[in-house]
């Protein structure tokens, strides 16, 4: 028995670690340095059923323990990314989970009806909470009606099982949980970007070009695991954590909250064998813990 | 192969205002195949400052490797200060650098750099060297307290100087003393500002010519997507600095 191992729906992890979306392309760039098919599973960049470029750069700047990023979702479309990505993926013995965006209903449904049936996809991240793009993205993840319906739209027309990226960005996290829950999410992962600024003292204007940006890394995480704990708490389907997660103790951290699994997004980009160096450490961490299963760790702070 | 090593400080010395010289030593320097790429080095242990500081290579051999930057911002300064504990987290050699077999030998060839665009060259311009081609520099500076390698680049070949101010060489701009130099070039590199890069290649408009960039980075590796630049020169549109640069063909990434 692997004791790193955890079943989700659609998923069969051999670890509970996964790089996020967005920080890992497609994995290509990262299999120039590992095995990928040592991950637990892979979130890749959100897809879109056109190819888009993003926003101007300055995308990013550094922030106390932690960026902000404005990429604008840019991706070669979901025509590129099913004849050309996703099979490239196949090579590695990896669940793929595929992040997908959209400007509008139809985008979503479309992109998530043929991304579905690639063989590697065995779950969908729906991305209703992207601050950085001016339609689709967070207007879908801020109000509970929109959010719920969304979910019943790609539910609907998805062959394996949806997963919903929800936005820290709201009064109340769980409420947003509950109604896509309703919209038979079969699983939520959180939390994406909180919404931020930088400015530059000499020009008196954001670093970044978009303006806004999503603020991710260490800084985020005492905001994430609190959303984390309240939302799985709230709902029955299981969450999928992130927010800041370097090192072996945040895992431990974020499942002991609620999550069943958790990603790993700005740490890729410090240490970028981060993934890999955390999959080895849990078991020792593990035993000095006295836990046996990773799994007894899940939610066990509600217990 | 990109590796992650923690290297050992060889050295470091400020050898202009803000500007210093880093040696390393370690596995990495061996990896390094040609002059232009760059490594993406950590500044500290902690949290803050959080992301690694794309450094271009200055030099390499003899399983060292020479880093020039500029302390001027939040990284750099702490990397300059710290001393990095006697050794440094870097990951590389990353990116794409300079074609020396663009250059026949026997050709002249010309180096034009401006500031903290300057220390690739170097390494450029020693490769350039011993495969029998001459090269001709012209470096531009702010002005002279942060003029930097000029012994090292007459060593080499032909070197210009150009300040802003005119308290060092010529009083100007590199454009100013390219127009004035009067020899046949098979073939130019250039690396520093976005401004610079753009009037060198229309002053070179005709010659083969190869610039390196310069651009905020996320990964350092081209998953982050932070570091693009439009093109007109592929169907994706789009470059990416850190892994299909940082140099390019002049007319490739436009300007």
């Amino acid at each position: 028995m692997n004791r790193l191992q955890v079943e989700l729906p659609g998923l069969t992890l051999k670890n509970p670690i996964m790089p996020a979306s967005g920080c890992f392309g497609f994995g290509k760039e990262y299999a120039q340095l590992y095995d990928l098919s040592k991950l637990g599973a892979i979130m890749v960049k959100a897809t879109t059923l056109e190819p888009r470029f993003g926003n101007p750069t300055p995308r990013v700047a550094e922030t106390p323990a932690g960026m902000l990023n404005a990429i604008g979702l840019q991706n070669p479309g979901l025509e590129k990314v099913v004849t050309e990505e996703l099979p490239w993926l196949e090579q590695y013995d990896v669940p793929i989970i595929a992040n997908v965006a959209g400007s509008e209903t139809e985008d979503y449904v479309a992109v998530a009806e043929r991304i579905s049936k690639a063989p590697n996809v065995r779950a969908l991240e729906l991305n209703i909470s992207c601050p950085n793009v001016r339609c689709g993205g967070i207007t879908f993840g801020t109000d509970p009606k929109i959010a719920g319906e969304l979910t019943r739209a790609v539910k609907a027309v998805s062959s394996v099982p949806v997963y919903v990226k929800l936005s820290p960005n709201v009064t109340d996290v769980t409420e947003i949980a509950r109604a896509v829950e309703a919209g038979g999410a079969d699983g939520l992962t959180l939390i994406n970007t909180l919404v931020g600024m930088r400015f530059d003292p000499r020009t008196g204007r954001p670093v970044i070009a978009n303006g806004t940006g999503g603020l991710s890394g260490p800084a985020v995480k005492p905001v994430a695991l609190r959303m984390v704990y309240e939302v799985s708490r709230s709902v029955s389907i299981p969450v999928i954590g992130m927010g800041g997660i370097s090192d072996v103790d945040d895992v431990i951290n974020f499942m002991s909250a609620g999550a069943s699994a958790v990603a790993v997004g700005t740490a890729n980009f410090v240490d970028h064998f981060v993934c890999p160096n955390l999959i080895d450490a849990l078991p020792d961490r593990m035993d000095e813990l006295g836990i046996r299963n990773i799994t007894e760790l899940i939610g066990r702070s509600h217990r | 192969m990109i590796r992650n090593e923690h290297m050992k400080v060889a050295g470091q010395r400020e050898i202009a205002r803000n500007i210093y010289e880093l040696v390393l030593e370690g596995e990495l320097a061996d990896e390094i195949k040609e002059p232009g790429k760059f490594v993406h080095v950590r500044a500290g242990e902690t949290l803050d400052p959080l992301l690694r500081r794309p450094i271009s290579i200055a030099d390499y051999g003899n399983g060292r490797i020479t880093l020039i930057y500029r302390a001027e911002g939040y990284g750099t300064r702490v990397i300059s200060e710290k001393g990095l504990h006697g050794q440094a987290d870097v990951l590389g050699p990353l990116g794409n650098g300079f074609p020396v077999e663009a250059a026949a030998p026997g050709t002249k060839a010309l180096l034009v750099g401006g500031g903290i665009g300057v220390p690739p060259l170097y390494g450029l311009s020693r490769r350039l060297k011993e495969a029998g081609v001459e090269p001709v520099h012209v470096l531009g500076f702010q002005s002279e307290d942060v003029v930097f390698y000029e012994e090292e680049f007459i060593r080499l070949g032909e070197t210009h100087i150009a300040t802003v101010d005119g308290s060092r060489g010529a009083k100007g701009f590199v454009t100013d003393v390219m127009a004035s130099l009067g020899h046949e070039f098979s073939v130019y590199y250039s690396c520093g500002p976005l401004p610079m890069l753009k009037a060198v290649a229309e002053g070179m408009a005709g010659t083969e010519g190869y610039l390196s960039f310069e651009e905020r980075m996320g990964c350092g590796i081209g998953a982050c997507f932070a570091c693009v630049c439009r093109t007109d020169s592929n169907d994706r549109g789009y470059v990416k600095v850190c892994s299909d640069g940082p140099v390019f063909k002049a007319g490739v990434v436009t300007l």
